[in-house]
């Protein structure tokens, strides 16, 4: 059988919704050629917000990229512009050449609406719809004095401005209406939602009309208001709406009116055409959200395939990619004749639910504040469910509503049709689909539905669906908290330490809503790390959030004495060195002299009155602290290589002492230890520390993630390099990615565990750029902490005496 | 009561301490927050951790050697351990720190 020739305009979401459909359905049927003006594969779109924000990269957003397409076979002309389409030739015309189609598909999406206001053509005028428009943004954050103003108080405008002063941009919203989002929310929730934002730092103007786009050479330099008030910004984002992009399709000759004609099979007036997307007007509707975009593409891929299907429309629900404002909003929810309120507010939590009721049925919802039983609300409203036996307690939620009070129970009633994710557009069905083929763990589901895949926010309902369908056989996996202080997790923390720029710990109690007033004992010293070790310049150590030990620079013992361990570069030491040793252990009456596991020499048992004048006479031989008791480079263990033993290949104690000048004193999530072996066979054991360097005659093999503790473990290899300078880079570039992304108290061989290898060579090895990048922030953090704690500590002498010494005035 | 001037606020770094030394052993001053200071016993009743070198958090230390945690207020022990401090009279004075001799003196005679 001959193929069939499909040509797809646009590569979108619901293009690419519906190719995979078509390929997983049908995949020789058809000979694919997908034109794409934006030259690239699919992404999440609905997730630039998060990527402006910095809680995502463009990677993670990818849902179909080249290589995707090549695999199914599609041939891809990305970067190319359709011209034309000829219906009675059957023909597209791209800038490239003309293909033939048997069926075509329209998905060219949408344009953002410019108000074409007088200077809209300026440059750093932009709306706010792809990758280049987030770009411009994320580029402009760059500079600290810039700001920005955006048009248009809705969802996009609002994420924009979010997302930009989360990246510290001073940014103004200007909205026509009287309250923010006042196509979703009422009065009251725009309000809330007005404060909450004002609270982050943007500032917004409601009733405020645009006028003028002011510029200077070419650049925009203000917006002009209808009262006369002048706000400068270097970049002006319009976020004021979208409108179908159709105008191949008038020009071919199909029936459009706002968007292109289709009937309940998403075809267009054109037999052999079919349309899908946002370029789509339906029963009078045109859409701008994710959901039904992908059930119009499902429907067409089996239009295509000769199935039968029909587009119906649903109720749509709203909610706010905006970090800190829980907002959800959905049916109808204007005052009307023979509608209802039941209104729930309590202004002090910040908590506002409105339902709106017409003939004992839920046709609106609008959440504020919290949003837990939103999706109980929004079933309600799709499915009609008579309300009048709970209406007494209906806004309290599913709780409240007798029996079903168990939440798997409740998701264990709902339609397999239902969707779970919406962002990518699962329900439940193809989740149990999943499973039943065999996926037990949530990456697994995640893998084969991209059920929890984008956002994120579903994943606790995808595990739920996980429990209730494998019964027994699913463990609920606690994503633990750090403490009883937050239900944050680490990983939650450091993303946004980083996302939300928090510098102090001050911010991320108040940020962050901590439970308690400065943490406890857990949490402090964690928080304390996560902000030295992301701000290294503007956040100041806090000593009181750390351990004795870090906090007086030597162990504590069993009897509350310490133990002192000067550094011995690479193990080396000298005959001066030793006589120095030797003199501060009779002259602080050391009882105990050890050489320890990491090749130094350990003096145990200093009374803590006697560490700064100990630290002052090692200091005074050249000897500084061997941070013995940090969570940071311990030690690099060496053999003596090839200048003494007949099998040593290079000079692995000359590596050694280089790699310790300059790791040492960096904080890391836990201790950091290394070695350096001049052969495979290994004197110094490099192959169970966190990071080992074996020197071979080719150069040296660098491995990571060992361990001799707790848990024993070999390494793994990380890369093989020929000189010495690259595998110094490798390991500098290895313990800052673990220094940025490990959760304190993890050491390196369960984080890398935890993010894989491969994750971690594509980080330091193969992607060189960012490997310049870590050592560059490395280097930054170093310029601060690579210091001797006990030269500072020798000169403080008196803080480490009593306050005040009462044995005589008590004697009394 | 007899108070006693043992230093300045100052001297002690916010959510740190400092110890006074008495013919019966260590009190220790723990500085909760800018204008608040506790007296306690230094000395931790389960392994004798020295109680002023724990991380200070809200109204509470944590013991540095094994993360028994107590009130400065009522010097009782948090959570599942049982135990108990002894906790002293402190007065603030324009910022000096005024400890009550009497009380120190009783703890000799307990």
């Amino acid at each position: 059988m001959t193929k069939q020739k499909l040509v797809v305009i646009g590569a979108g979401m619901a293009s690419g919704r519906m190719l995979e459909n078509l390929t997983e359905g049908a995949p020789d049927a058809w000979d694919v050629t997908l034109f794409n003006a934006e030259p690239r594969g699919n992404y999440n779109r609905i997730m630039l917000s998060p990527v402006l924000s910095g809680e995502k990269s463009y990677a993670e957003i990818v849902t179909h990229d080249a290589a995707w397409y090549e695999d199914k076979g599609v041939t891809c002309r990305f970067g190319e512009r359709v011209i034309a389409i000829d219906r009675a030739a059957k023909t597209v015309t791209g800038e490239q050449g003309t293909v033939a189609y048997d069926k075509l598909v329209i998905a060219s999406g949408s344009n953002p609406f410019m108000i074409p206001l007088p200077g809209h053509d300026l440059d750093g005028v932009i709306a706010y719809r792809d990758l280049e428009d987030t770009n411009r943004m994320i580029d402009i954050a760059g500079n600290p004095e810039a700001k920005v103003v955006v048009i248009g108080g809705g969802l996009l405008g609002l994420e924009a401005a979010a997302g930009l002063r989360l990246r510290g941009v001073d940014v103004t919203v200007v909205h026509i209406a009287g309250h923010l989002m006042e196509r979703q929310l009422d009065e009251a929730a725009g309000y809330l939602l007005r404060r909450a934002l004002v609270d982050k730092g943007i500032t917004i103007k409601c009733g405020a009309n645009s006028k003028e786009i002011l510029g200077e050479n070419g650049k925009v330099k203000a917006l002009l208001l209808d009262d006369g008030t002048e706000l400068p910004c270097d970049l002006l984002v319009m976020a004021v709406g979208i409108r179908p992009n159709t105008a191949l399709a008038k020009e071919s000759g199909l029936a459009v009116g706002r968007g292109i004609h289709v009937d309940d099979q998403m075809v267009t007036s054109d037999a052999d055409i079919l349309a899908v997307g946002e370029c789509v007007e339906h029963d009078g509707a045109i859409f701008g959200l994710v959901a039904p975009l992908y059930d119009q593409a499902t429907v067409a891929a089996k239009t295509l395939m000769g199935q039968g299907a029909s587009f119906v429309q649903k109720e749509l629900s709203t909610k706010l990619k905006v970090t800190g404002c829980d907002l959800f909003s959905a049916g109808d929810f204007v005052d009307g004749e023979g509608r209802e309120d039941i209104v729930f507010r309590d202004p002090a939590r910040g908590v506002y639910k409105r339902l709106v009721i017409e003939s004992n049925r839920v046709i609106g919802a609008v959440f504020y504040g919290d949003t837990t039983d939103s999706s109980w609300f929004f079933g309600l409203i799709r499915d009609k469910t008579d309300i009048s036996e709970m209406r007494e307690t209906l806004i309290f939620g599913p709780n409240m509503q007798g029996a079903s009070v168990d939440p798997m129970q409740a998701v264990a009633a709902l339609p397999a049709d239902t969707e779970i994710c919406g962002c990518n557009g699962v329900c439940k069905g193809r989740i149990v689909e999943a499973i039943e083929a065999g996926a037990t763990t949530l990456a697994e589901v995640r893998a084969q539905t991209k059920a929890s895949g984008s956002c994120g926010t579903c994943t606790g309902l995808v595990e739920q669906v996980m429990a209730v369908t494998l019964g027994d056989a699913f463990q609920m996996p606690a994503a633990a908290s750090i403490c009883g202080c937050t239900d944050l997790t680490h990983e939650d923390v450091r993303r946004l330490i980083k996302s939300q720029e928090l510098k102090s710990q001050d911010a991320v109690w108040q940020q962050l809503s901590w439970k308690t007033p400065n943490g406890c004992h857990v949490c402090r010293p964690a928080i304390n790390y996560y902000l030295l070790a992301d701000w290294p310049l503007e956040y100041r150590d806090d000593p009181q959030s750390r351990f004795v030990n870090e906090r007086n620079h030597a162990n504590i013992q069993k009897d509350g004495t310490y133990s002192v361990v000067p550094r011995m570069w690479g193990g080396i030491t000298t005959a001066n060195e030793l006589r120095a040793i030797a003199d501060a252990a009779d002259k602080y009456n050391v009882p105990t002299v050890k050489v320890t596991g990491g090749q130094r020499i350990d003096l145990l048992g200093v009374r803590k009155e006697d560490l700064p004048a100990i630290w002052y006479d090692l200091n005074q031989a050249g000897m500084v602290s061997g941070h013995a008791y940090s969570k940071g480079l311990r030690t690099v263990k060496t053999c003596v290589g090839k200048d003494h033993c007949r099998f040593g290949t290079q000079d692995s104690t000359g590596l050694g002492i280089k790699l310790e000048k300059l790791l040492w004193g960096s904080w890391t999530p836990h201790k950091v230890k290394l070695g350096v072996s001049g052969c495979p066979r290994n004197c110094a054991e490099a192959t169970c520390k966190d990071v080992g360097i074996v020197c071979v005659d080719s150069g040296y093999e660098v491995s990571v993630a060992g361990a001799a503790g707790m848990d024993v473990r070999e390494t793994e290899l990380l890369g093989k390099v020929a000189t010495e300078a690259e595998a110094i880079e490798l390991t500098t570039a290895f313990i800052q990615l673990y220094r940025e992304n490990a959760k304190y108290l993890d050491r390196g061989y369960k984080w890398v565990a935890k993010v894989g290898l491969d994750w971690v060579k594509e980080q330091v090895v193969d992607d060189l750029e960012n490997r310049a990048a870590l050592i560059a922030r490395f280097e930054l953090s170093q310029s601060i902490y690579r210091k001797d704690p006990w030269a500072e500590h020798a000169v403080q002498a008196d803080k480490y005496q009593p306050l005040a010494d009462l044995t005589l005035e008590a004697a009394e | 009561m007899s108070w006693i001037d043992v230093g300045h606020i100052d001297d002690i770094p916010l959510r740190g301490a400092r110890l006074v030394k008495t013919v019966q052993g260590c009190v220790a001053l723990f500085r909760t927050g800018p204008e608040e200071v506790f007296a306690a016993s230094d000395t931790c009743p389960h392994k004798g951790g020295p109680l002023s070198e724990g991380i200070i958090h809200g109204k509470q230390v944590t013991c540095p050697l094994h993360n028994w945690v107590f009130s400065l207020e009522t010097g009782d022990a948090q959570g599942a351990d049982q135990g108990h401090i002894q906790t002293y009279p402190l007065r603030l004075e324009a910022g000096r720190l005024m400890l009550d001799g009497a009380a120190l003196a009783k703890r000799s005679a307990a």
